[in-house]
Order: C-alpha cells, then structure tokens, then sequence
C-alpha cells in the first residue's frame, strides 16, 4: 500500500462524509415530508400521480398490506422485465438486432434486477438491446432501490409510531423516493458521467481496426442513464460484461472515485438519518459507527491478504498479484472497490474476485455472509441491521434484568420469532443451496477449478444471490439452466424471505406503546451497545459460517503456503 | 415457611431425588418440552445406535462410545439441575402444604343463622359461609363478615404474635390454614379449592405446572432458532465434506452439533425459573404468576402508601407549643390528662412525652370522676371533663369551632410551622381556652432512605401517597427522599395517577394493603398486597407480601431481574463457547483430507478423537458446574444498565470465549493421560 494509496483513502471517506451528511438531511426531510428545495416541481408531480392513481394511494396500510402491495409490485415489474427480455427481437432500440433472451437466463435476469441483486449471468453488450438496457434493466434499477427505500421507511415508522398500526403506503412511498430521492440523484450524477466521457447514444457498435491491425467492435448505448442509478441504488448490472472494469462504464480516476463514492453515499446516508427519522438522532450513532468498523477491518484484512506474495510470484522477484486486475487501480483500489461493493450489496465489480488471493475471497464473502449490513444497499442494509439490533438488544437486555426495548419498544416473542426466522434465511440460502449445487452434477458442472476453490466459487454465488449482491467469482459458470434458475429462487427468498418478517417486525412494533427510558433503561446509543451490536454481527456470521469459509478460502490458503 | 431459610445449595437428599429425577426425564414426552435439550437427547439417542452397529460389526468403537456417553451426560445433567429446583421447590411447596391441613368447615346460612352444618373444607366453594370460633382451623381464604377474632397466623408468616381480624375496615381478611384463637366469626369463603394463593404458589414453585413466562419464550425461540442454524451448519457440512473428499464419522458430526447448540443455557434454562420462584418464597413473598416476577424486574414507577411503609404507623408527640401566654407545663398537663383514656399511639406519645419532659406521672392523675370524651371521626376531637374542668383536643379546625374564634395570629402561625415540617397540628383547648399545639411527627422508618437511594439507582421512581396535604406530604416527601408524591389522595386519585404513567408507557408497581387499594392494586402491573390486608386487596393484587413489608419489592425487583440477568448471563457464555469448540473441531476433523488444517488447531490438541473428545467433555462438565450459578441466580448490584452491562459482557462474554480455550486443552491432556496409558 503505497502513500498515494492512503492519501486517496482518507480523500475517499472525507468526501463521502461531506455528501452523505447533508443527503441525510435530505432523506429526514423527504421522509418526514417536510419542504424541499424543488418542492414546486417534485410535489406537482406526485400529486399528479396520485390524482391519477386514485384514493388507494392515500390509504394507510398496516403491514400486510404494505408487505403485499410490495410482493405485487416487484412481481408485475419482474414479469415485464422477463416479457421484454423474451421479446427483445421485436421490440425497438435494437440496432445490434439481438435475439430474444432464452429463457431461463430471462428469468434469472428478470428476478436479479427486480430483487436489487443485478447478478449477471450474461455479457450486456452481447444479449440485450438498448431498449432492453433502458426500459427493462434500468427502471427495474430505479425500483428496486426504491423498493428497499420504502421497505426501511415504513420499518422506521414501526419504531416510530406509538400505537398505530399502520406503516403508509407502499406506492405513495415508492413515489416520493423515487421522485424526491432516487431521480435527481441520478440525473445529475449521469451529467457528471457524460462530461467524463460516457457515452449516452442510441447508435450500433463501431467496427473499427486498432494500431495492431485487428478488427474489433466497439460496444456503445445509453450507458450513462444506467450507470449513474447503478452505483447510486446498489444494483451493480453493468452494461457491458467487464462492468466497472470497462473503459466506458469508468473512463477517468475521476469516474471510479466517484462510482465508489456513489456506491455509500445512500445507504451511509440512511443510517445517519434513521435516528432523526425515528426520533432520537443519537440512535444512528452505534449503527454508524459499528458499520464503519466492521468496513475497515475487513478492508484491511482484505488488503493485507491481497498484498501477500504469491508463492509462485515470489520466486519471480516478489510481486503483488495482479491477475485479473486493472493495472491502473492496482491492488488496493480493487480491493476497496470489492469490499465498498460487497458492503453495501451492490454488484459492481472492477476486477476479477476469481483471481484474488484466496484469503482475500473472505473479505466479501464475510461482507455478504452477514447479509450486507456494514452499510447495506439502499435500505435493506438499514432494515438488515436493525435484525441484529433486535437480538443484541434482546441479549443486553437480559443481561442487564429488563425486558429488551428499542427506541422506547419493547422487543417480545413476536419479534424475536421473525427476526429469527429472517436471520435463518442465509444460512438456509446459502449453505443449503452451495451444498445441493455442490453435489449435484447439474450444479457441479459450473464450477471451473476443482477443490477448495470451487467450493469458495459456489458459496460466493449462492451468498451474492442469497444477499442481493450481484458480484461472482467469475470463474464460476453462471449461465447453464440449474443456475439460472436456483440462483433466482435464491434471489428471491433471499430479497423477500428478511422484507415479509421485517415488515411483520414493524407491523407489530408500530402497534405498541412506547415506554420512556429511564436509569433502568439500557441505553442503545452508547459505545456498550456498539461494542455488543459488532460483536453479535461478528459472532453470528463468524459461527454460522465457519465450517464453509475453514474447508473454502482457508484451505486453499493453507493449501497453497504449505510447500 | 416459617424459616426463612433455603436449603442448602447441595442437600444430600434433594441431590439423591435429582440424580433419580435426572433419569426420569430422560421419558422423550418429558424432554420435548425443552427444544435444546430434546435435541441432544435425539442426538444422543442416534450416536447410541450408531456405536452399536460399529460394535456388532466389530469395528472399533470406544471412541464413538466416550462421546456417545458424554452426550447422554449432557443430557442427563441438564435434567438433574431442573430436577435439584424442582426438588428445592418441592421443599418449599411441602412447607406450604403443610398449612393446608385438612379441616372440616362449619357451614352456614346465613350471617345470623345458628345452625351449621359440618362439611370438609374441600367441598367449600366461593360465597359459602362458614363460622369459626376459638380453636378452629379457618377452612379456606376469605373475609370476616360478622365479628372479630384473634387469629395466629404463624403458620404461613412465622410471625408468633397473633393478629386481630374483624368485618369491615382494612382487616378482614383471613387465610385458610391458620387459626382462630379467641372469639367468634363468620368468614364468607372467597376461593375455590384448589385455588387458593397458596395454591398457585405451590403450582409454581414446584414447577410441575409452571407456564413459561414471556420472556422465557421468547429466549426459547432464539434458542431454537440456534438450534436450528447449528443444524443447517451440520448437515451441510457433511456435503462440503463430501465435497472436499472425505466423509466425516455421523458421531463425530453429532458431537459438533451437541457442541455447538446451546446446550448451557437449554439445559438451565427451566432451572433458573424455578429457582427464581424459589427465592421468592424464602422471601415470604407468594406470587401468583411467574409473570408478575419477571415484570417487576421491569417497575419503572412504585407507589408506596405513606403509612406504615414510609413512616412508622402512628405519629408521634415530638414538642408542645404554647400560645396567648399559657406556659408549656399547664399546656402538656392539659394534653396529658385528655390522653389519659385515649388508646391510640398518638395518644400514648403525649402521655410519654408528657412524662418524660415534666416528670408527671399519668397514674397519679387519673382520679374516678373523669368523664372521657371518645374520638369521633364527627367531631374529630376528644378530651375530658373532669371537676368543672374540659379539656379538649383535636384537629385545628374542630379546636378552634370549638373555642369560638377564628384563631390568633399566634396560633395560626404555630399550626402552620408544625404542618410545613411534615407535622400534624394538634389544638388543646381547656374550658374552650386554647393553650397551644401539640406537634405530632411522622416518625420515618429507620433506613427507609437508603432503600429508596437504592430503587434511583435501579432505575425505579419513588412515589409517596398519601392523604396528608400537599405541604405536609413535601415535608415528608423530602426527609425520606422518595422522588415524588400524592397527596391527598384517594381512591380515584391512585387509579389516575397509575394510569397516567402507564399511558406514558411506564411499569407501574403498588404496594397496598387496604380495599380502597384494590383498584389500584388491580390496575397495577405489579401489585403487592399486604398479607395483614384485605381479601379484596389480596385478591387484586398479584403477589402477597407474608410479612407486609412494602419496602420488600426491592427484593422482588432484583429477583425478577436476576431472573433475566441470569438467562442473558449463560445465553451470553454458551453463544460465545462455540469459538473455542470449532477451533477444537474443525480442524481435527478434516486435518486428513487438508494437512494444512492443523495451522487451525491453536490449542494444539493431541489427535482428533482426543479434540472431538474434550470438547464434548467440557460440554457436558461446563453444564453442571454451571448448576450453582443458575439456582443461585448472577449477581445483581442496584447499578445503571451500561455498568451491569459492560460487567456481565466482559465475564460472561469475553470469559465465554476465553474458558473453553484453557479448559478443553486441560480436558485434552488429562484424556491423553488415560489414552496414552
């Protein structure tokens, strides 16, 4: 790690701080629907839309509706999204006149972009048509953020509200963010790519012949519109198959500093606004910070394993690996990039996971395998955590002789029972379903390096679809049948397997009583609660995942240092 | 029940009943009703049969046999601390029983009927009306409706001094099992057989019954949800094993997963429960709910009757102030000789104060001519009239009507001096003259304040209600140091004030004795009746104080507090011995297909089968060591939550990981002593 390395770092986080703070006054206030400062044009059009759409986007809803209303939207988006893929034959923006999609990749595509997990089994440039990029994948990325966004907001007013039931509305709430939040954002960080040189066209490839004389094509499109919603809602579908590592999705230093930033920026925002949202600001505090511990300890374990010399490299004079690398991010921006994008369950990626240091494969996996909760994507990492805020603020509060409360709730059976049943789904996931692929011969057919890789290989794929994250160790065949279809079921008991019981949590907790703290009270803003919450988070997935990631990374590491 | 005493932690009795009751459980039926520990029973069951087979076929098996047996022992140890609190609470139950004695009741009518009928005291059902006269057993809870009795109640509070019981009033009711020793009552039965309090508490602490409290459930989920999580982890790996190319030994798999769940807590878990209860009892406190415990350990608010909880019962003469020249010996000859019939303690402390100040001696003074004037809550003043000469005292108001004036500047300002220090005023009159006051003083219990200093630091408010006005109240609000006060209250004035702060979401516990109190008591959270109060009271709230002593729900707070301290405590350690037991496992169990494995074997554990060994060793040891901590309950101090918090986290948690580190490589070198040989 060199000097620069460390000057870019610090240069990251002072700059992702600056933006995230007063963004996360922004959410309180679009939240709390407070004015803003383009009121005049954002409320004209949402009250349009709601003249439209009628008095149901008016109506409260308690939490099976709104769980309900969330299932109904995602599917219908998700049954579009698969029509379109199938039709793209016939469909318009297809100067390259690509097929339609098979399938089974289509219904892997359809559920990856409508569940926030943008895990690609194809090569964007190769398989869809500009109106497949545009209509399809990109407004799926716009509403799946928007999805997690509403899912935290109605969660917040669960803890927010005393004795009403009800959580809003699910389609009022995909709205406003939409409109207030997710829209502006994008527009204005797609300007700032189309003046760093993405391109933003309709037009076919270029066919053109380079100085080596060899003729190659040029893939171009709408590529700006998508990236910008891409890194700001943490869906991560590239445009084109290389993803951050392609010169038009990332043209300049300035690009990837930004991209990385962009990737934070949400979801650091939410968290620092949860507590003003839920009315004690304090409360962001412990989540805020232990996200931020959790992030730099596995970055630096991450580099650290990464800049481990390769036994087979240090006879040749004792180089870093940079197989499958960019040369100009070098081995410290591609872990960042890895470990920002596996943090916060966006499924970009700039360089090849597969060809890391096989240590270096804990540090996303561990990111997922919590179920992306050190920052998490757009809101699913704040309802996320919350899950083991309520077990550690169960735990401490036995600890400590009183019934466990949050934010003034007290936390019962109910809750435990969903939080629990959320918390299982991973292992169930993730585990269950490397397992089953493993020993499949369907399943063992797209593994591409046999021993303790290819299980490392397997597990990734399986905790990138279980946590909505996206990214793959590419050598791992993702494009057969058995995968494409198990790794969306996956995909989608994963996404809605923790929305449903998280909802069910707040459902129950906003019909509550709130009780006010006293000196009996254990206070949840405090650097104990901080402690407790890292170490919960830290023990949960460490125990549950120990076996897998022992006989994966860590065999191979051992493996390969033993001679 | 009448001493205070416990068992001791081992009786050799009670741990004979354990160790046999530990064998009885091991009935599947028995054993579902704790998740984790049915688990390892199925476990245990699975590697039995497993090590037959491999003994039939004539394999080696003594290894798969140690850990087989080492987990029946988890199971079997797991029994025996449920069965070693069900059998300290049977003891207790017994000592209950024993107050049940079996009587025959006699049957009335009517109140006024003479005719009875003998009938045994189990067919008696609510709203039957028995007689019992001197000597009787009284058959069964209930109020005294006609007449007033001595009764000797030593037999459920162990106090040998016996009490007055009479109809009406806030003393009325009496508790099947004791007995009348002087007079006649007639006492209309207010409980079911079987449903007694004494009943429910025999239910309760001997845990045959026992509901599982709220929280108790909602621990035994996350349990669950554990249990489940380490079984997913299990079975899986076998398929990453098979995988990898090797297959692990089902037993060896069966011992990491016996190792993994939480079988510490699991197997305590019924145990704490009913030893909490247990301690209740040692108490002299009897709870109908096992509920009722665990919210107390909630209270943020606790309303205390001023009298006899704060203060002693009776106020006290502490000063006379004479006025409009009278001198202070003419003024406290007055007070005395008006006193001298008076019975009650206000009445006896002027006396004795008159004594003790002028040397007067009250027997001297008493001549046969005197015509005592008696208390009336009417006139609210009493006196005498003796050779020409009334005397009377009494409240300022009734004094002053009396005397015919609107008071003096001088005696308004006297009276007012006494009530803003907490006192109650009282006039002396003689021949319609006033002398002056009598200052009559709460007497604060000794104490008291550094109980309530206690209840800050637990967090809990301190409310004092009373029916002193405002001034008095603040006067004694603040000499006793409770946070808060009521005065003037009534009835409804409780129930306010207790559904307010439950509005605000707060935990609200009463302490009270009286019917008017049974509202309150009801609305309540936690509600404590005075075992010396009424049956109404009793019956609204959900514990019974034996000894009446209101302070005592500190000691209720902090058991129901340990009771969750105790819980998080071994949820805490035996989450965070899974550390050390994959550290042992994990690498001993796949050191064969990846040498480099034993990188991971940081306790440098002798082979695999030793590792897989010790672990389940220590398994199984570290539940039975645990057995005293679980009845005896975690240590609690009245602290802030952080500071309880930081203190169970760096024991529980941080020695949670760090015990089984030292204790498993210990296990492995003692077992390679014995395999070496």
């Amino acid at each position: 790690m060199t000097s620069f390395d460390i000057l870019q770092f610090l240069a990251f986080v002072a700059v992702t701080v600056a933006m995230a703070v007063p963004c996360a006054g922004y959410l309180a206030r679009v939240f709390a629907k407070a004015p803003v400062f383009a009121d005049f044009l954002f409320s004209r059009i949402e009250n349009a839309v709601i003249v439209i759409a009628g008095p149901q986007m008016e109506r409260q809803q308690n939490w099976t509706a709104y769980a309900f209303s969330a299932l109904i939207f995602n599917v219908t988006g998700g049954a579009l999204l698969f029509i379109i893929l199938l039709a793209q034959g016939w469909l318009p923006w297809n100067p390259q006149h690509l097929a339609g999609v098979n399938p089974a990749q289509a219904f892997n595509i359809a559920v990856a972009f409508m569940t926030n997990t943008d895990w690609q089994s194809y090569g964007g440039e190769t398989t869809l048509s500009y109106f497949s990029q545009m209509a399809g994948l990109t407004v799926q990325n716009y509403l799946s953020a928007a999805t997690g966004l509403a899912v935290a907001f109605a969660v917040i007013r669960g803890f927010a509200r005393k004795e009403n039931p009800a959580l809003g509305n699910f389609y009022a709430d995909v709205v406003r963010v939409t409109l207030y939040i997710l829209l502006p954002l994008a527009f204005i960080f797609a300007l700032f790519l189309i003046w760093q040189g993405v391109p933003q066209n309709m037009h076919a490839y270029v066919q053109a012949v380079g100085l080596e004389g060899v003729k190659q094509t040029i893939a171009q499109g709408p590529v700006a519109s998508q990236e910008a919603i891409k890194m700001l809602g943490s869906n991560g579908g590239g445009f084109f198959n290389a993803n951050g590592a392609h010169p038009y999705e990332n043209p300049t230093p300035l690009t990837g500093f930004a991209e990385m930033v962009a990737i934070l920026l949400l979801p650091v925002a939410l968290v620092l606004a949860f507590g003003r949202m839920a009315g004690d600001r304090r409360q962001s505090w412990p989540l805020i910070t232990s996200m931020t511990v959790l992030f730099l300890v596995v970055l630096a374990f991450g580099v650290a394993a990464e800049m481990e010399i390769h036994p087979a490299l240090a006879a040749l004079g004792g180089h870093a690996n940079m197989e499958g690398k960019e040369t100009r991010f070098g081995v410290f921006n591609s872990v960042l990039w890895t470990v920002a994008t596996t943090a916060t369950s966006n499924g970009a990626v700039n360089s090849m996971l597969d060809s890391a240091m096989p240590l270096t494969g804990i540090a996303p996996l561990f990111n997922m395998l919590i179920g992306e909760v050190i920052f998490g994507g757009v809101g699913c990492g704040l309802y996320g955590i919350l899950i083991y805020v309520l077990i550690t603020v169960f735990i401490a509060g036995l600890m400590v002789g009183r019934t466990p409360e949050y934010l003034g709730k007290k936390i019962e059976s109910y809750e435990m029972k969903l939080a629990i049943i959320a918390m299982m789904i991973y292992p169930v996931c993730v585990l269950g379903g490397s397992v089953i692929s493993l020993l499949l011969p369907a399943g063992a057919a797209s593994i591409t390096a046999p021993g303790p890789h290819g299980l490392t290989q397997t597990v990734y794929a399986y905790a990138s679809a279980a946590a909505n994250n996206g990214t793959a160790f590419a050598g791992f065949n993702a494009d057969t049948v058995y995968q494409n279809v198990v790794l969306a079921l996956v995909m989608l008991v994963g996404r809605f397997g923790v929305i449903v019981p998280v909802l069910a949590i707040a459902g129950s907790l906003a019909g509550k009583k709130a009780t006010p703290p006293s000196t009996g009270t254990f206070p949840t803003h405090g650097l104990m609660f901080t402690v407790l919450l890292t170490g919960v988070i830290v023990m949960f997935g460490g125990l549950t995942y120990f076996p897998a990631l022992a006989l994966g990374p860590v065999a191979e590491h051992l493996s390969l240092f033993a001679h | 029940m009448a001493k205070k005493t416990t068992a001791a932690l081992f009786d050799p009795a009670l741990i004979r009943d354990a160790v046999r009751g530990s064998f009885v459980k091991l009935d599947p039926r028995q054993l579902a009703r704790n998740p984790v520990m049915f688990t390892v029973g199925a476990c245990s069951f699975l590697a039995t049969l497993l090590t037959l087979r491999e003994a039939l076929a004539g394999q080696a098996f003594a290894v798969n046999l140690q850990i087989t047996l080492w987990m029946w022992f988890t199971v079997l140890f797991g029994n025996f601390a449920e069965s070693l609190a069900e059998g300290r609470g049977k003891a207790q139950a017994d000592s209950l029983r024993k107050t049940k004695v079996e009587t025959t009741a006699k049957k009335v009518a009517s109140i006024d009927a003479t005719a009875c009928k003998t009938v045994p005291a189990t067919e008696l059902r609510q709203g039957d009306l028995v007689v019992a006269e001197a000597g009787d057993i009284i058959p069964g809870d209930g109020d005294i409706v006609h007449g007033i009795a001595t009764v000797d109640e030593s037999s459920i509070t162990g106090e040998s001094a016996p009490v007055i019981r009479e109809s009406g009033g806030d003393r009325s009711a009496v508790t099947g099992g004791t007995r009348i020793i002087s007079d006649r009552v007639v006492i209309e039965i207010r409980a079911n057989p079987g449903e007694s309090f004494l009943d429910k508490m025999i239910g309760l602490v001997e845990g045959a019954k026992r509901q599982k409290t709220p929280n108790e459930v909602a621990l035994n989920i996350l349990l669950v949800g554990l249990t489940l999580i380490f079984l997913i982890v299990c079975v899986t790996l076998q398929g990453f094993a098979a995988y990898s190319g090797t297959m692990i030994p089902v037993v060896y798999l069966i011992a990491l997963m016996v190792t993994l769940i939480p079988t510490t807590i699991g197997g305590l878990l019924s145990a704490i429960g009913i030893a909490g209860m247990d301690r209740l009892v040692t108490f002299n406190v009897i709870a109908k709910s096992g509920r009722a415990v665990e919210a107390s350990g909630d209270i943020d608010t606790l309303l205390l009757d001023k009298t006899g909880t704060i203060t002693l019962g009776n106020r006290m003469a502490s000063a006379f102030i004479p006025v409009m020249g009278a001198s202070e010996e003419e003024l406290a000859e007055a007070a005395m000789i008006s006193s001298l019939a008076d019975d009650t303690p206000e009445g006896k402390s002027i006396v004795r104060l008159a004594e003790e100040k002028f040397g007067m001696k009250a027997v001297e003074r008493r001549t046969p001519d005197m015509q005592f004037v008696a208390f009336s809550a009417h006139t609210r003043l009493s006196g005498v009239d003796t050779g020409g000469i009334s005397i009377r005292k009494g409240a300022p108001d009734s004094i002053l009507r009396l005397s015919g004036n609107s008071g003096s500047a001088e005696i308004l300002r006297a009276v007012e001096r006494i009530a803003k220090t907490g006192g109650t005023p009282l006039l002396v009159a003689r021949n319609q003259v006033i002398l002056g006051a009598v200052h009559l003083k709460d007497i604060i219990k000794p104490g008291i304040h550094e109980r309530f200093m206690m209840m800050r630091r637990m967090g809990i408010r301190t409310v004092m209600i009373t029916g002193d006005n405002p001034i008095t109240a603040a006067a004694i609000a603040a000499e006793a140091g409770v946070d808060d006060f009521l005065a003037e209250a009534s009835p409804e004035k409780k129930l306010d004030l207790i559904r307010r702060e439950q509005a605000s979401g707060k935990l609200v516990a009463m302490c009270g004795d009286g019917s008017n109190d049974a509202p309150a008591l009801a609305q309540a959270d936690v509600g404590v009746a005075m075992n010396t109060g009424t049956m109404a009271a009793r019956e609204a709230g959900n514990m019974i104080d034996l000894d009446s002593d209101p302070t005592k729900l500190i000691e209720i707070v902090m058991i129901g507090k340990q009771l969750l301290m105790s819980r998080g405590a071994l949820t805490t350690f035996s989450i965070a011995n899974d550390v050390a037991k994959y550290f042992a496992i994990i690498p001993a169990l796949f050191m064969g297909v990846y040498p480099g494995m034993a990188a991971l074997n940081v306790m440098r554990l002798h082979s695999p089968q030793s590792a897989i060994l010790s672990a389940i060793i220590f398994n199984a040891l570290v539940l039975i060591a645990l057995v005293p901590l679980a009845l005896r309950g975690v240590k609690y101090s009245p602290a802030p939550a952080s500071l309880v918090l930081r203190r169970n986290l760096l024991i529980y948690g941080v020695g949670g990981i760090a015990v089984p580190f030292v204790c498993i490589k210990a296990i492995d070198m003692i077992v390679n002593l014995f395999m070496g040989a």
